[in-house]
């Protein structure tokens, strides 16, 4: 370690102003912030620090994040080799699906990270390590099969139009990796949705190579349920990928078809007790998401006139990307409520907006995504009302 | 005395670029928004603008001192009407697949916030050549922008401009895929945006803080 500090503290002087190096200066900057605790504290008015910053958050999220994306690399291999009836045993499933995951993350951030710091460059600021997460989720909650050019011209453009033109990290009214998710969404639906995207049944580098069985269909549970969904009831099961039924407890396990990450709810909440544990993410955001999704599907189960409104809230958690979003999405210290109440209105708000638009839009198999992106645009306006309302309340006491 | 005078340079070009009607006065947007999925719809609809924008200023400039000012907006209405079902009936009679492509919205050229603009604040105050160039001027900024979207979006987002197909095949076999999200009208704001992005950093003077 100090050996790494004293050769940062050697080369430093290349990248001040002036030096040889000083179009690096960005990059410097932020490889040094990001090893060592930064020397320099803000100057001016008054300000508590302590050993956190904001670098350290995101360091603690992304640990919190290595849970559910180890699980979904496994999940690649396993479902790749249900798909071709091969049995390579654990560590070559789990090579496979790394080698499928490991580009998107590579490109995924090489995007991001290159936007950023070249930025951050032109307006001579500090880097912002705030793409240090929105990377890592980006290729966490795409389907397998998405291109990698799709997926770099989406990060470009959340990174540019979500974040940059807002003013940078911090200042962002969306969620970074969401915005991506959704501009792949609307823009190259047929790579972003159907039963051919979720499951990888080429080979990746060579590996794993084979022919598909008979009888397999590589859609996702919410994608059988949303087929199904516009059919009155009738006897509705969720199979795996080669037709065997599924049901709540492999929605919770997670080995089967979906988003890379999103499958496993054990994971999530493996990363969700880091998250709490640290108390990076609020406990009542994430709580308020699941109570109001347990709410609405139970407000639906109650109407049950299709397959989609029969599925028991307990279920509606587990499926698509219900629990990712709530942990990772929806608790976003940067895009949510911030006052405490507003931190209930917006997680109930949250998870009662994803089971609508499940049960009742046509078009999209989940509402996670889309819910979540809409109530970033109400948050402020969330705040503000449990400020104004607070102000008034304590007005009125002191009239009295 | 020239035909283009300086005062008269600076009316017919000033509309171009410093004082554009879409990027700089903001006004037509819903328009430039919702008929710029296809370049060709984007140059008719410059076209119409232009024409109505252009004769409309010319003929309320003749009448700017006979008309009852507590009812000029009814006349104005009167005239742009009357000019717009002209181009409408044009339209039809000539080019039938854009008009039905532009459907309402050539119609409601008459609610184009750049001509009640311009004819109050340009034609009611101004001779009928004056009017006629700042007309002009005003019609071929909102049509250069359109054009400019128009380009993009159908470019990225059918991989055809005017209908032929200019993304070679070569690119979809190696698994290009045409953007859908930029036919859809928000796009077209933030393409909009981004040219005036570009058009702010090159114009010193436009800057606010």
């Amino acid at each position: 370690m100090k050996a790494l500090r004293n050769y940062l503290d050697k080369i430093k002087p290349n990248f001040e102003e002036g030096g040889k190096l000083s179009m690096f200066r960005s990059v410097f900057e932020g490889i040094e912030t990001f090893l060592f605790v930064p020397g320099s504290t803000s100057k001016s008015g008054v300000h508590i620090h302590d050993s956190v910053d904001s670098k350290r958050v995101m360091t603690i999220v992304v640990i919190s994040l290595i849970p559910a994306l180890l699980f979904g690399m496994y999940n690649t291999g396993y479902q790749h080799n249900l798909a071709i009836d091969a049995h390579p045993g654990f560590w070559m499933t789990f090579i496979y699906g790394f080698l499928a995951v490991l580009p998107k993350i590579i490109v995924s951030y090489a995007v991001g990270l290159g936007i950023e710091f070249t930025v951050a460059q032109i307006k001579k600021e500090e880097i912002q390590e705030g793409f240090l997460v929105s990377g890592m989720l980006i290729p966490m909650i795409v389907p397998i099969d998405t291109p990698l050019w799709m997926i770099a011209v989406a990060t470009a453009f959340a990174v540019i139009f979500a974040k940059e033109v807002f003013g940078g990290t911090g200042y962002n009214v969306f969620n970074v990796a969401l915005v991506t998710r959704a501009f792949l969404f609307f823009a190259y639906p047929a790579d972003m949705s159907g039963d051919q995207v979720f499951v990888r049944t080429d080979s990746v580098f060579g590996l794993g190579g084979g022919t598909v069985v008979d009888g397999f269909s590589g859609a996702t549970p919410l994608g059988q349920i949303a087929i199904a969904g516009k059919e009155l009831i009738g006897s509705f099961h969720n199979v795996d990928v080669l037709g065997h039924t599924i049901g709540t407890w492999d929605l919770f396990v997670g080995l089967i078809p979906g988003s890379i990450a999103e499958t496993s709810v054990i994971a999530i909440l493996l990363g969700a007790a880091i998250l709490l544990f640290t108390g990076v993410a609020s406990w009542k955001t994430m709580m308020s998401v699941f109570v109001g999704g347990i709410f609405m599907a139970g407000v639906f189960n109650l109407i049950g006139s299709t397959v989609v409104m029969t599925v028991t809230p307990l279920d509606h958690l587990f499926l698509g990307g219900f629990a990712f979003g709530a942990v990772f999405m929806a608790t976003d210290p940067v895009t949510s409520a911030r006052t405490e109440t507003g931190k209930y209105i917006y997680g109930l708000l949250i998870g009662a907006l994803a089971i609508i638009i499940r049960a009742l839009n046509p078009g999209y198999p989940e509402g996670m995504m889309l819910a979540i992106l809409l109530m970033n645009v109400f948050a402020p306006l969330i705040d503000y009302y449990v400020v104004e309302s607070n102000i008034s309340r304590r007005l009125k006491r002191a009239v009295k | 005395m020239g035909l283009l005078s300086t005062k008269s340079k600076e009316i017919l070009l000033g509309p171009l670029s410093r004082n554009n009607p879409v990027i700089v006065q903001m006004l037509g947007i819903c328009s430039a928004l919702a008929v710029t999925s296809k370049l060709e719809p984007s140059i008719v609809m410059g076209i119409s603008v232009t024409v109505v924008v252009a004769f409309a200023n010319v003929i309320i400039s003749l009448l700017r001192n006979t008309i009852p000012n507590r009812i000029r907006i009814i006349v104005q209405l009167v005239v742009v009407a009357a000019l717009v079902t002209i181009v409408s009936e044009v339209l039809k009679a000539f080019a039938y697949d854009v008009n039905k492509q532009l459907s309402v919205f050539v119609g409601l050229i008459i609610t184009n916030c750049i001509l009640m603009g311009r004819l109050e604040a340009f034609a009611l105050g101004n001779g009928p050549w004056a009017a006629f160039l700042d007309g002009i001027g005003n019609g071929v900024g909102y049509a250069v922008i359109l054009i400019i979207v128009g380009f993009f979006r159908e470019l990225l987002g059918s991989g055809t401009l005017l209908g032929f197909r200019v993304v070679p095949q070569a690119f979809y076999d190696f698994g290009y895929v045409n953007n859908g999200l930029i036919i859809l009208p928000p796009m077209a704001l933030i393409v909009v945006a981004v040219i005036i992005w570009v058009h702010r950093s090159r114009n010193k003077t436009l800057q606010e803080n």
